[in-house]
């Protein structure tokens, strides 16, 4: 067991004749992903990695093979609408890795999925890793190893951060999330924080977070009333100067809205053992499963 | 991106949202001729920089404030004279100041009442809010601390955008009379109408007016712009303003580097958003304080990476330089070449801690190794941090 991907997965991509969405694309086929299937509008007919036949939309793609995932590398400007063709074709699980997209586009894309099944993870994300099982996303595959440990993040490489040091303490992962780093975004830490608390295979889980909104505040609440498991945090951002967007487009604090020290605050007063700095976050994970 | 109280003007004029008359001047000529096409109007001649306090600030020729009113076109071509060319300072330039090279010259209306208008994308919701006070021509965040009940939320379906019922709930909210009622709704409407069209994350219109004369005007607006869709408006990247930015920052953004100058004395270079905050974090807490956030992003490639160095090693307040490289998309081997090339073009002067991890790790300690660069490496982020703060002191 895990949460959202498992070795069932099968994986559409979006944008997968261009160089990084075939990059990637490659990446995961050799991690072991099912990659089933790929989309690039007038490319139809065409095969990549001469085994995966392209599509030139997401509802041919879904009618012929089944995929039931799809990692997005479409570039900005039509990112947006590549999400709410996988939305219509009642695709389950859509990752976006697009980085850059208009936040009045993802605006429209929110009010969109709040009508349909579908789970959007991202975008400006680096994916999502079920290790051993299923990876679909960019983070490097050989750092993570399956176990029980769940991570959540705002941010790319302080995940790779947190799964290398879980990693070298002998701690594997059930699930790794990066839910992006933009101000709208499909998948929040609480709904991550929920699926690790119902996923027999998590045991304890790192949530990390980072300066501006107040995601990280409302997952804090849910869980200092509610979960069972051993969690640890940090938030990253501290230093950071007030109104200045700090590379992800979320990451800003502003009106005093939003500091690293009321999330921090948020955090301890639901009982999380907070991570005093990015190289003590498994440690802080430890430190919490032995208090008990 | 920060624009020009006259670009905001351009703007609102373009939509349709009611404000004050006038235009913009880069000579004395030009302020003349504007303030005479205002003739009879009471005028208000404005520096134009982006930083705020301008009314209070002075001009390093010894001229005082930013912000004058007058009343006939010759003066207003001498207030004009005496700002154009020169370097104002206010509270938020530092001692350096900002050299004014336009004026703005307007009407002055006399104001009957201020009020407070703001439209954003409110994160929680995933939707547009806007945002009303009767306390107008004050700090919003003052009001909303002190008197929280003075300021109203009205909640936009992103589908549905501002319909004619709410811009009449708010002109009621805010106590505009009836007979002001129809442009209101109008100056509401196309405030919205401007707010999506242009992308903004935020714009602020403080104050908000009611003139003696019975309109009601726009008489100062802020945009904030959403950075990623300034691809789809070159009219307004246009209104970019590059005399007014951090040099350093300028100069990285022609890398498409994510630089953020600080004033510490440890330059740092990192991979991904996230961590660039954590390693400035973990430099402050050993003591150090951190010159900069610098994401050198996933796709970055040699030529960034050298470019990148040198705008850490152009700064001469940096004393030591921290290079924290995750490997995930961007691969170690990638870093060190542009390290070393870096090096080769400007001769390091200062202390380097390197610390990579991830993918191709190897290849690029390797390279580093083979190099001959005097530089520290450390093995995780909080060695990494001791070491180079060590370095700094």
């Amino acid at each position: 067991m895990s949460i959202l991907v498992d070795k069932n997965t099968r994986l559409l991509v979006q944008g997968i004749t261009g160089k990084s969405g075939g990059f990637h694309a490659k990446s995961c086929m050799d991690y072991g992903t099912h990659v089933v299937a790929g989309v690039t509008p007038g490319r139809g007919g065409e095969t990549f990695e001469s085994k995966v036949p392209v599509y030139d939309t997401v509802m041919e793609a879904r009618t012929q093979t089944g995929c039931n995932a799809t990692m997005i590398f479409v570039p900005p400007p039509g990112a947006a609408d590549s999400i709410l063709e996988a939305i219509d074709a009642g695709i389950e699980l859509v990752v976006c890795i697009t980085e850059g997209i208009p936040v009045i586009d993802m605006m429209r894309v929110k009010a969109a999925l709040q009508k349909s099944s579908s789970r959007l993870i991202g975008p400006n994300c680096p994916g999502i890793i079920t290790p051993g099982a299923c990876k679909i996303g960019i983070m490097p595959g050989y750092i993570h190893n399956p176990g029980k440990v769940g991570v959540v993040s705002r941010s790319g490489t302080l995940t790779y951060e947190a799964v290398w040091q879980l990693s070298s303490r002998g701690h594997g992962q059930s699930t790794c999330v990066g839910i992006g780093g933009d101000p709208i975004n499909g998948t929040s830490h609480l709904d991550v924080v929920k699926m690790f608390n119902d996923d027999p295979n998590t045991e304890a889980f790192i949530m990390i977070g980072e300066i501006g909104g107040s995601a990280e505040e409302e997952a804090a609440e849910w869980i200092g009333k509610n979960c069972k498991k051993p969690v640890a945090g940090f938030i990253a951002g501290a230093t950071a100067p007030p109104g200045r967007r700090m590379g992800h487009a979320g990451a800003i604090v502003s009106g005093g809205q939003g500091t690293a020290q009321g999330k921090i605050e948020a955090l301890q007063a639901a009982g999380i053992e907070v991570a005093a700095t990015p190289a003590d976050m498994a440690d802080a994970l430890l430190r919490r499963i032995k208090r008990g | 991106m920060n624009i020009h109280e006259y670009q905001a003007k351009e703007l609102l004029d373009k939509y349709g949202v009611a404000n004050s008359s006038g235009g913009v001047a880069s000579t004395p000529e030009e302020a003349e001729k504007i303030a005479t096409s205002l003739a009879g109007k009471n005028l208000v001649v404005k520096a134009q920089v982006h930083a705020g306090g301008r009314g209070k600030g002075s001009f390093k020729n010894g001229f005082k404030g930013g912000v004058h009113l007058c009343k006939t076109p010759a003066e207003a071509r001498d207030l004009a004279s005496k700002m154009l060319g020169q370097t104002l300072v206010t509270h938020q330039t530092g001692e350096a100041g900002r050299l004014v090279s336009k004026v703005l010259v307007a009407e002055s209306v006399e104001i009957e009442k201020e009020l407070y208008i703001a439209m954003l994308i409110d994160r929680a919701t995933s939707a547009p809010v806007v945002v009303a006070s009767t306390e107008g021509g004050m700090d919003i965040e003052a009001v909303a601390e002190k008197t929280p009940e003075k300021i109203h939320h009205i909640a936009i379906d992103p589908l549905l955008g501002l319909q004619p019922y709410q811009s009449r709930k708010l002109a009621k909210l805010l106590g505009i009379p009836a007979a002001l009622l129809k442009p209101a709704c109008a100056l509401f409407e196309n405030l919205y109408r401007l707010f999506i069209a242009c992308d903004c994350s935020m714009v602020e219109v403080n104050p908000l007016v009611i003139t003696k004369s019975g309109d009601i005007r726009a008489l100062d607006a802020k945009f904030n712009f959403d950075d990623n869709a300034l691809f789809r408006h070159p009219d307004i990247l246009a209104y970019r303003d590059i005399t007014e930015e951090d040099p350093r920052e300028v100069e990285a953004s022609k890398s498409n580097l994510n630089y953020i100058g600080l004033d510490g004395n440890i330059a740092c270079l990192v991979n991904g958003a996230g961590l660039a905050m954590a390693t400035m974090d973990i430099i402050k807490h050993c003591g150090g304080e951190p010159a900069n956030f610098l994401d050198v992003g996933g796709g970055a490639n040699e030529q960034q990476v050298t470019e990148a160095f040198k705008i850490l090693i152009s700064d001469k307040k940096v004393k030591a330089i921290l290079v924290n490289i995750f490997g995930g998309i961007m691969k170690c081997d990638i870093i060190a070449q542009g390290i070393i090339n870096a090096s080769k073009a400007v001769s390091l002067p200062i202390p380097l801690v390197v610390r990579l991890e991830g993918t191709n790790v190897d290849a690029g300690r390797k390279l580093l190794a083979e190099s001959g660069l005097e530089l520290t490496t450390a093995t995780d982020i909080a060695d990494a941090a001791k070491k180079v703060v060590a370095a700094a002191a």
